[in-house]
């Protein structure tokens, strides 16, 4: 690192956009593609690229949930939506959702996904109806 | 820098913020940078039951290039202010 790297004084940190304020907290990362990943943020840059050291990425379906445990993670920022600060002293989820395994969640990601399918072709039959 | 510029007066507004995903946020913004990146504070999703996991946000970062619509406070907009910047900017300053 460059010695003409200079640092935002810790009271600019906080007033500005930059992720400082950030480092060293839980943080919930909202990707592109609709993922949740959790972890503690250890560095970052303009581009919003970050690193999260362990990571794990918040699978719900419904009422269940799972945290699939992920490691040491450097996203790309153009996949990032959102970085949001998790407070502790918050409950992070509804009281009515229950934490399941991983095989758990995957099968019911599975009935999901095949009751929106369902849902898709019955909707294709009605647009034909209408057709008529 | 026009947006910027007009974005930086709105510090400290509660303003709405959605995303191109339809999350929709509110919150008070705290500060917006070059790329119009937005820092909100007080945050609570329009739609809370669709988002649990959003629940315990209070504070976030929003990267600029996933926000289609910022929505503000009726009193924000000066659009008279912004029509003369737009016009001294298009003349060169």
């Amino acid at each position: 690192m460059s010695s003409s790297m200079s640092w935002a004084e810790p009271a600019d940190v906080y007033l500005s956009t930059s992720l400082a304020s950030y480092l060293d907290k839980k943080l919930l990362v909202l990707l592109r593609d609709g993922r949740k990943l959790l972890g503690i943020l250890r560095s970052f840059d303009q581009f919003a690229n970050v690193v999260l050291e362990g990571a794990c990425e918040r699978l719900i379906v419904g009422d269940l949930y799972c945290d699939i445990p992920l490691g040491l993670y450097v996203i790309r920022g153009e996949n990032v939506v959102l970085i949001g600060e998790l407070d502790p002293l918050k409950r992070e989820l509804p009281p009515n959702m229950v934490r399941v395994s991983e095989p758990e969640i995957r099968s019911a990601q599975k009935v999901e996904r095949e009751a929106s399918e369902l849902m898709g072709t019955m909707k294709k039959r009605m647009d034909f109806l209408d057709m008529d | 820098m026009l947006f910027f510029s007009y974005f930086k007066d709105l510090v400290g507004r509660e303003v709405t913020v959605e995303l191109k995903n339809d999350l929709a946020i509110r919150g008070t913004l705290h500060s917006v940078d070059q790329y119009l990146n937005i820092k909100l504070e007080n945050t609570r999703v329009v739609d809370q039951d669709k988002y649990p996991h959003m629940l315990s946000v209070r504070n976030c970062f929003i990267r600029g290039s996933v926000v289609r619509y910022v929505q503000l406070p009726p009193e924000g907009v000066d659009v008279e202010l912004l029509h003369d910047a737009t016009r001294r900017e298009a003349r060169g300053g």
